[in-house]
This record gives structure tokens, sequence and C-alpha cells, in this order.
């Protein structure tokens, strides 16, 4: 009874074209945001640093793809690197303006990845499909090998690794080693909500309505008078500003410092199981994906050991991280045949279910 | 700069063909094998348009039950059968549980699921054979050991016995494949599965037992290619990525074509070691890893279907 349309009138466009038209999602909205921020001050320092901080990197970076394969229907196998270029630029950028302060690095180094996803978002009018997703694996090895071999992204770093040096924000370490999980984890929730109001609003607006025309038919978008090579390359720009903003998030505040090898291939992979899992085409997918593939791992960590000692059967860590691969790998199978749009999509029938309640239809 | 990129690999070419000969040569060995598992590819996207991304992995997973099998004490050969039988039942499985479920669904929906069993056979390969790497039993299924020099061009050229075998073996094999698909009834209903679902089924070919045949025939490509593979570098599952080197090769020869599987491989393999020999020491080196995707991204700008794939004609 608290969930209803009636008694909900629009008397204007603005509203009647707002993306949360009903009263009780805003409000949801205001209350799920609000106690993503009440967690830094409940949460204990493991679930921010190992579940929450990661979970919104990732999301962030599914937001990313999801822009590219479910709003423009490009595949793309190379979000890893794009995530890496990222990650260097901010790199570079901190250590040679350590005046200015980190944040407006981290949202410049996502230009920087857009830069180089555009550039590898060429031959996107040429070809398509798998075709394309091949191509992008040429990004995926060829900033790869560019990470390991140019000595200068890391300032010539012996050990080739990149390090968050420390940074403050009104005096209080935000990175580095100083900086704790509950500052880290606020930075970047903000930084994801606001990327994420910001998606929104360009997938809902003209540009978002391009991008939607080229994926479902890009002849007749190119007749309506879209110019598919221009929305395309905004597509992949946009969408490797997001990954790239994910992967500095990634190393300076996840991590606090990593080597090429996070930005591999099985990186983009488990980015595309998170927006293929979580709902192509859904904002709300890519954080739904992201829990799901990314937390479940440590769900499963600590539930499977508990659920087998009954039995007698303990079980070693080994065993535990290939069941979990199994499990993996199973449950994107019973998810691709039981909903193949996603968790997104269940989301939307339990709230049309919802709406309706307590009648069926 | 232009010189050392433009000019001295190839003096270097000429004034020592016999290591240019050595490139070459293991240029085309590996591009042979490159062929052989986009083959495998092929088989599965020509007969069901779908993009097996476990392809790879179904190497390994073939490889590792061959030896695993074979270190248990069962003897070479019949560890070989038995490698092959295991192949048609996780063909026959993966029909039951994953492709016929998902029939009409989106091609992106079941490229995804073949990453779903990706993941569950690296799991279920562990989980049984754990993750060590292990030698491929070279000898006891009477592959050929040693090396050979030929004194020739002012140098010696090194052949591997073994890379001799493996490309006639890999010849071979695809030339069964080529005879199965042209003779054979089984071969003709594939193509006629591979032209139109629809109209396959009207003649009443059985789709699903096309699917157990292709998946099975994509295992057995995968166990050649597995004791091939596993023979030169060992079998682990790192293994794998050889596989996301078959991809290029696809690309360049065209997703449905066999011949351009293996023309593909051949000059992705050939290209691969040329580049690294001789223009990778300007770039410190390490090229091989993207190389190949390098000129399959320029050789799709030029000709978007690959070297045979089919011209898809766009109407509204």
């Amino acid at each position: 009874m608290l969930y209803r349309e009636a008694g909900q009138f629009k008397t204007n466009y603005v509203a009647d074209s707002a993306i949360f038209p009903l009263r009780e999602d805003r409000i949801g909205l205001a209350v799920i945001i609000l106690a993503a921020y009440a967690l830094a001050f409940l949460g204990n320092s493991f679930v921010l640093q190992a579940v929450m901080i990661p979970f919104l990197v990732f999301s962030l970076a599914a937001i990313g793809l999801n822009i590219l394969t479910g709003y423009t229907g490009l595949l793309s196998l190379g979000t890893g690197a794009f995530m890496g270029v990222g990650a260097y630029a901010c790199y570079k950028l901190m250590t040679a303006f350590p005046g200015v302060n980190v944040i407006v690095w981290i949202f410049v180094s996502g230009f920087f990845s857009a830069a180089v996803g555009a550039l590898f978002g060429l031959p996107s009018l040429r070809i398509k499909g798998f075709y394309l997703a091949v191509a992008t694996l040429a990004a995926q090895f060829f900033l790869q090998w560019c990470f390991i071999r140019i000595p200068w992204l890391v300032n010539y770093n012996v050990s080739g690794a990149l390090d968050a040096p420390l940074r403050t924000l009104f005096g209080i370490p935000i990175m580095g080693p100083n900086a704790t999980p509950q500052t880290r984890y606020l930075l970047v929730l903000t930084i994801v909500i606001l990327l994420t109001w910001l998606a929104s609003n360009l997938v809902h607006g003209r540009i978002g309505r391009m991008w939607i025309a080229i994926r479902d038919m890009d002849l007749a978008a190119e007749l309506m008078g879209i110019r598919p090579l221009q929305t395309k390359l905004l597509a992949f720009a946009v969408s490797s500003y997001y990954c790239g903003v994910a992967g500095a998030l990634l190393v300076f505040l996840w991590y606090g410092g990593a080597e090429y090898d996070v930005f591999n291939i099985n990186q983009s992979f488990f980015i595309l199981f998170m927006v293929i899992i979580g709902g192509l085409g859904s904002l709300i997918g890519s954080f739904f994906g992201a829990a799901l593939i990314f937390i479940l791992p440590i769900v499963l960590g600590i539930v499977l050991p508990a659920a087998l000692s009954p039995f007698g059967l303990s079980v070693g860590a080994d065993v535990i991280e290939h069941l979990r691969f199994m499990i993996v790998g199973a449950l994107i199978i019973f998810f691709l045949i039981v909903e193949p749009h996603g968790l997104a999509r269940l989301w939307q029938i339990g709230k049309q279910k919802l709406l309706v309640w307590p009648f069926p239809y | 700069m232009l010189y050392k990129v433009f000019i001295e690999p190839f003096v270097f070419m000429g004034e020592a063909p016999d290591l240019l000969i050595q490139t070459l040569w293991e240029g085309l060995v590996s591009g042979v094998l490159y062929a052989l598992i986009a083959l495998g590819f092929v088989l599965i996207f020509k007969a069901s348009g779908v993009f097996n991304f476990a392809q790879g992995i179904m190497v390994v997973f073939a490889a590792l039950i061959l030896v695993g099998l074979y270190e248990k004490g069962v003897p070479a050969f019949l560890a070989l059968i038995l490698a092959a039988v295991a192949m048609l039942v996780l063909a026959m499985v993966v029909e039951r549980v994953v492709l016929r479920p998902l029939v009409n669904q989106p091609d992106i929906i079941l490229f995804m699921a073949t990453f779903g069993l990706t993941y569950f056979l690296i799991g279920f390969g562990e989980l049984i054979f754990g993750g060590n790497p292990r030698e491929m039993i070279t000898e006891q299924l009477f592959l050929p050991q040693g090396t050979t020099e030929i004194d020739a061009l002012g140098g010696s050229i090194r052949l591997q016995h073994l890379d001799v075998a493996a490309a006639v073996i890999a010849s071979i094999m695809i030339g069964l494949l080529a005879v199965f698909f042209s003779k054979t009834r089984i071969g003709r209903a594939l193509r006629a599965v591979a032209d139109s679902h629809k109209a396959a089924l009207s003649v009443g070919i059985s789709l699903n037992q096309i699917w157990v045949i292709v998946w099975f025939a994509a295992g057995m490509v995968a166990l050649v290619a597995g004791i091939m593979w596993g023979a030169r570098s060992g079998v682990s599952f790192s293994l794998q990525i050889i596989a996301l080197k078959a991809l290029p090769v696809l690309i360049l020869g065209g997703f449905t074509s066999i011949p351009g599987a293996i023309i593909g491989g051949l000059i992705i393999g050939v290209g691969e070691k040329l580049g690294e020999f001789y223009w990778g020491p300007l770039v410190g080196g390490g090229v091989e890893t993207w190389l190949a995707y390098v000129i399959a991204l320029l050789f799709l700008l030029y000709r978007p279907q690959g070297l045979f794939g089919e011209k898809i004609i766009e109407r509204i």
C-alpha cells in the first residue's frame, strides 16, 4: 500500500519526463544514499576496505562498459586496459603536479583514457559484433605491453609498480598509507554517486537516445540523421572515461599500489560479466552485477567452509578457490538461462509487482 | 629511425638467410597450431552461430584429462580414447544444459554462456587434476623427439621433430575435417545448418544432434591441439592464453571459413615471429603479445569481413 502511482499527477513536462517519476522511488533513492554514507561510520574497516570500496569501484567500471556495450551495443574486451590508462595517467599527473589537489587529477585522468578509448574505437565504424570485440583485445594487449615496457609511466620506478603517494584533502589524508578506509570509502562513494548521476543524465538525454538508436539499428539511426562514427566514438570516449576513473580509484584508493598485472584481460572479462549479469543497458544493473560478481565469491569463501564443517569435511583454500570458479561459471549460465536481461530486469519486475500488489495485474 | 624500421631488418634478412628460414619455419609451425585452435572456433561458429570462448579451456581440459589419466596408471592410448570420450560427454552436457535452454537468444548471450562454461571448466579441471603444470606424455604417444640440423645457406637450420610431426598431424586433421564436411552425410547436414537453421530444421535435420556433433568435433580438434601445444610448452592452465591468439587468426580468415582459419593461422604465425625477431628489439621486445592483434586490426580496416568471410549485406 505504500508504493502506489495513484494520486501523483504530473502538471508539467519536466515532471513527466523525470527519471524517477514516483515519489516513493525518490525517497527510496535518498534512503539508499544516506544509508551508504551512514555505512562509513557504522561498518568496520573490513567491510569498507574489502567489500564496499571495490564494489563501488567495479560498479563504476561496469557503468563505463555498460555505456558502451549495453547502450551502444559495441562489445569491448579492453576494459581492463582502459582502466589501466586512467591509473597510469593519474599517477603521472599526481607526481608531476603534486601541488594540485589529487581529486582534480582523478577526474582529469579519465580524459586520457577517453582519448585512448576513442582511438581504439575508430575501427567501430567498419567492423561490428565479435570482430570489434577482438579488435578491442588489440587495445588490451597493446596497452598492457606499454605498461610493462615504458618505464616513464612509473617514473622509472625500479619495481615497475604504481604506489599511492600521501595526498590530503582539508588536511585529512585521503590517499597513501595513512588514509583510513573510512575516508577513502567516503571519497569513492561521493565520486561514484556523482559520476552515476552524470551517466544517468547522459543516457536519458539526447546523447543516450543517439546511442540507443545506434544499438537498436545503426542503419536506421544513420538515416534519421545520427552520425554513426561520432556517436560511436563518443560512446567509446565516455565509456573509457568512466573506466579510467575507476582504474585510478582501484589503484590509489583501494589497493594503494599495483602493478600492470591488475589490468590484465581477466579484469576485462570480470567487468563484462558484471555488465551482462547485472543487465545490459541499465545503470542500476551495473551495481547489481558488481555486487553479484564481486561480493558473491567473498560470501562463498566464508559460507562454504561453515556449511561443510558439520559433515566433517574440511576444505582447503585451494578447493574453495576452485569451487568458487565453478560456482561463478555455473551461476553465469544459470542467470543467462533464467533471466537473460540480467538482475536489473528482475528488479524491474519486482517493482512492477509491488505497484499492483495485492492484485496480480 | 626510419632506416632502422624499414631497411635494416631487410638487410639483415638478406645477410643471414638461414636465420630468416629458421624464423619462417618457426612461424609456420606455430601458425599451423594457431590454425588448429581457430578451427575449433570456426566449426562451432559455422554450425551454431555461437562464438565459443571456451575453446581455449577445452584445449587445456582435453590435454589435462589425457595426462591426468595417464598419471593414474591408464595406458597412454586408452587414456587418449577416454579423453575423446570425455570430450563427447562434454559436448552432450553442453548441448543439453547450456545450448538447448538458450535457443533463440541473442549472440552475445550465447557468447557469455561460453564464458560461464570457461570458468566452470577451469574450476572443475583444477578441482580434479590440480592446478600444477605437467609434462605432456609425448614418448608414450609415439611422438618423435629430438632435432635435426640441416646445413644450408651458410648456416644451419634447426628442425624440431616434434614440430614437423605437429605440422603433419595438424594438416591431416584439417584434411580429414575438410573431407568430413564436403563428402559425408553429417557434413552436408552441418553445412545446411550453417546456411540456415530454419531451412535445415524444415528438411528434418535435428539441430540438437548437429550441435552435439560439432561440439564433439571441436573437442577432438581441441584434444589434438592440446597434445601438440602440451608437447611444446607443457600442460597448464596458462595454455588457454594461446587460445586468445586464435582470435586474430579468426579475424584475418573470417569467422566462417575453414581455409580462412588455416591461411590466417599461417599469416599470423609467420608475421608474429618475423615481427618479434626483426622488429621486436627496436621497441624492447615482447611484441608477440599484441602484434597479431594489430595485424588483424589493420587488416580489418581494409577488409572488414576477413579474407574468406561472408560479406554481410545490410538492408532496411
